[in-house]
């Protein structure tokens, strides 16, 4: 009965109960969402490549060489020679390799050349395959396969042409090789869907005509001429390894870090991916602070609201002490109500989340390759909605104890 | 009136509100018979809810002693007093004091929230919400209305209902009838005086009207009750 007294209350004050209501729910949502979109990344992140135990590049840093070869985020400060790859290649421990060739563009996307072992050994979400949606993967020297968000975005089909820039910002095109789109891959969630991929020989082909990175004048050599050429790489600018046995991961990264021919670096990418998290540690922590700021103002704006209507609620408290209520009974009904408050507000925020996601996970896959799940809450969300719920229970206690203290005082005689 | 054989007794009870020097209330001595229906007659001002709340327990005297039904207010604890008030003792207030938000059986039923022996008397509550709410005039659809929806008739009926649910031993009305017209104030008092007898209450009003003392067993003025006042200015 005084749980439904308490409900009946809330709803005589439904408008100012509402707003208030709709303030926790709002910084419910915004806390819950900054928690998605934080651990949607952080998934979305380590998502992206499965199954390879170290990456290769020139000797930079480790969160700038896993930036750029697999997350096609800045660019490298050197390449990997050829030579050197297949001295790698060749060692005992490697099970499989497979390289990597940045620097050039198509529109707004990253094209990558590599060999068809990409498509065998690129793994991503717990060790998936990429696959293809259309067409096939490349079989002439000038085919390209597209990543889902390349056909999307530019209205590419199997058949088209494409003409790649030289260089990521350039206004020189290698016009005089266009590519073919050959297939379309299925939407994976990760950079492969952003990134035009050929083959490494198509990457020497482009450049055949080229020479310290500007077009020769006046030559243009036959795309037939150029098929029947050899089209070795003189460097790639990264590799992407797997090893036999996993107990040889640390000792070939040992041998690759001290190669005595070039610097190189390889890397363990979930030990970079640590690193690149603990760097935007700081920015996440703070944005969490925030958003748990706004969830604090909105419990302090419920306790303000109850504050408020204390004094036009005497009669109401006066009349439960009448009919024998103790003080302290009073009291409950006050953390009751707020108790209450704040459950509504949380399931609404709740349901407010997960109205947004469906709303904005198409958006925010389109406008940033994030893949933000709409799963069931975790257990770290739900015990989120459980502590608003609790401290919007404490923070009524300061009104309620108001009340008390206004009940005893003033028994059951109030004449307002 | 000896405070073994009355319902209520004062005496030499004496209460001054804190902060408050110019007011004190002095009552040597008053006690009311059980199943008697007295009238307390008094001015605004005199102390009859000051009088009200020590009967109620929700102030205690400084100095004397308050008896409900042979048991010594001062002797209990407070949380004991409020268990004592809603087993005891009715109310009828003059602003009828009704949750507006909740229905009029909620209304009524509310003082067996706290009060497990008065709950223990009425074998069926909702049953005897609806049959109270029918003896007093209240339409049938009244019951699960919304009290602040009815008129100030209806109010007091429902607020007479939920002072005679589970048959307190002492019902006390604080001017009941001033917000009613003549016409509706016989009829209720009616109503209220045949329940009250029927449930072998007593009952005590405070009015300012002496044209209600007809209806009473007995009426006395509060200035007969308090002694001039000490201390007041």
């Amino acid at each position: 009965m005084i749980l439904r007294l308490a409900f009946r209350s809330l709803m005589a004050r439904a408008l100012t109960v509402g707003m208030t209501i709709l303030a926790i729910a709002l910084s419910v949502a915004l806390f819950l969402g900054v928690e998605k979109v934080r651990t949607g990344a952080k998934a979305s992140f380590a998502d992206t490549i499965s199954g390879t135990d170290l990456i290769i590049g020139a000797r930079s840093g480790s969160v700038q060489l896993l930036l750029y070869s697999v997350f096609r985020i800045g660019n490298a400060t050197n390449n990997l020679t050829w030579e050197s790859y297949n001295d790698i290649a060749a060692r005992p421990e490697v099970d499989w390799i497979v390289p990597i060739s940045l620097g050039d563009s198509h529109r707004q996307f990253r094209v990558m050349g590599t060999t068809s072992a990409f498509f065998e050994r690129y793994k991503y979400r717990a060790g998936r395959s990429l696959a293809v949606a259309q067409g096939l993967l490349m079989d002439d020297l000038f085919d390209a396969v597209i990543g889902a968000d390349v056909a999307a975005t530019l209205n590419y089909k199997v058949g088209d042409p494409i003409v790649v820039a030289h260089g990521l910002a350039s206004f020189v095109a290698h016009d005089d090789q266009p590519f073919r789109v050959s297939g379309i891959l299925e939407k994976t969630g990760t950079p492969v869907d952003r990134t035009v991929i050929v083959s490494l020989r198509a990457i020497e082909a482009i450049h055949v005509d080229w020479q310290s990175g500007a077009k020769i004048p006046g030559q243009s050599t036959p795309a037939d001429v150029i098929r029947q050429m050899e089209l070795e790489p003189k460097a790639v600018t990264a590799a992407l390894v797997g090893v036999k046995s996993r107990l040889q991961v640390f000792g070939l990264q040992r041998a690759i870090n001290d190669y005595p021919q070039e610097p190189l670096l390889a890397i363990l990418p979930g030990v970079a991916l640590q690193e690149l998290w603990q760097i935007v540690g700081i920015a996440e922590t703070a944005l969490i602070a925030v958003s748990g700021m706004v969830v604090i103002t909105a419990l302090i704006g419920m306790m303000a609201t109850i504050f408020s209507s204390l004094n036009e609620r005497r009669r109401e408290m006066a009349i439960f002490r009448a009919m024998g209520a103790r003080p302290r009974v009073i009291l409950s009904l006050l953390v009751l109500e707020a108790t209450l408050m704040a459950a509504i507000g949380a399931i609404i925020g709740l349901a407010l989340l997960y109205a947004g996601l469906v709303v904005a996970q198409p958006l925010v896959d389109a406008a940033f390759g994030l893949w933000l799940p709409i799963d069931p809450p975790s257990l770290r969300e739900l015990w989120v909605l459980v502590g608003v719920v609790a401290a919007g229970a404490i923070v009524s206690m300061v009104p309620a104890l108001r009340a008390y203290r206004m009940s005893l005082a003033d028994g059951m005689m109030v004449r307002i | 009136m000896d405070s073994d054989t009355s319902i209520l007794s004062l005496r030499d009870v004496r209460y001054r509100w804190p902060g408050r020097a110019s007011f004190a209330l002095d009552i040597a001595d008053f006690a009311i018979a059980p199943s008697e229906t007295v009238l307390l007659l008094g001015e605004s001002g005199s102390g009859k809810s000051t009088l009200l709340s020590l009967i109620c327990g929700t102030i205690t005297a400084q100095a004397g002693s308050v008896t409900v039904g042979g048991t010594d207010l001062a002797s209990l604890s407070a949380g004991k007093r409020d268990r004592f008030r809603a087993e005891q003792i009715g109310l009828i207030f003059q602003q009828f004091n009704l949750l507006p938000y909740a229905s009029v059986r909620d209304n009524i039923l509310l003082p067996l929230r706290f009060a497990p022996q008065r709950r223990a008397r009425v074998a069926a509550p909702q049953e005897e919400a609806h049959r109270l709410c029918t003896t007093l005039g209240l339409p049938e659809e009244a019951i699960a209305a919304q009290a602040g929806t009815l008129s100030v008739g209806q109010q007091q009926r429902v607020a007479a209902a939920r002072a005679l649910i589970g048959a307190p031993p002492l019902i006390i009305a604080d001017e009941p009838t001033s917000a009613l017209d003549a016409a509706t104030q016989a009829t209720f008092l009616e109503l209220l005086f045949a329940q009250a007898r029927a449930n072998r209450s007593t009952l005590l009003m405070v009015s300012h009207d002496a044209r209600l003392a007809a209806h009473f067993d007995r009426v006395v003025q509060m200035s007969d009750v308090t002694s001039p006042l000490q201390g007041a200015a």
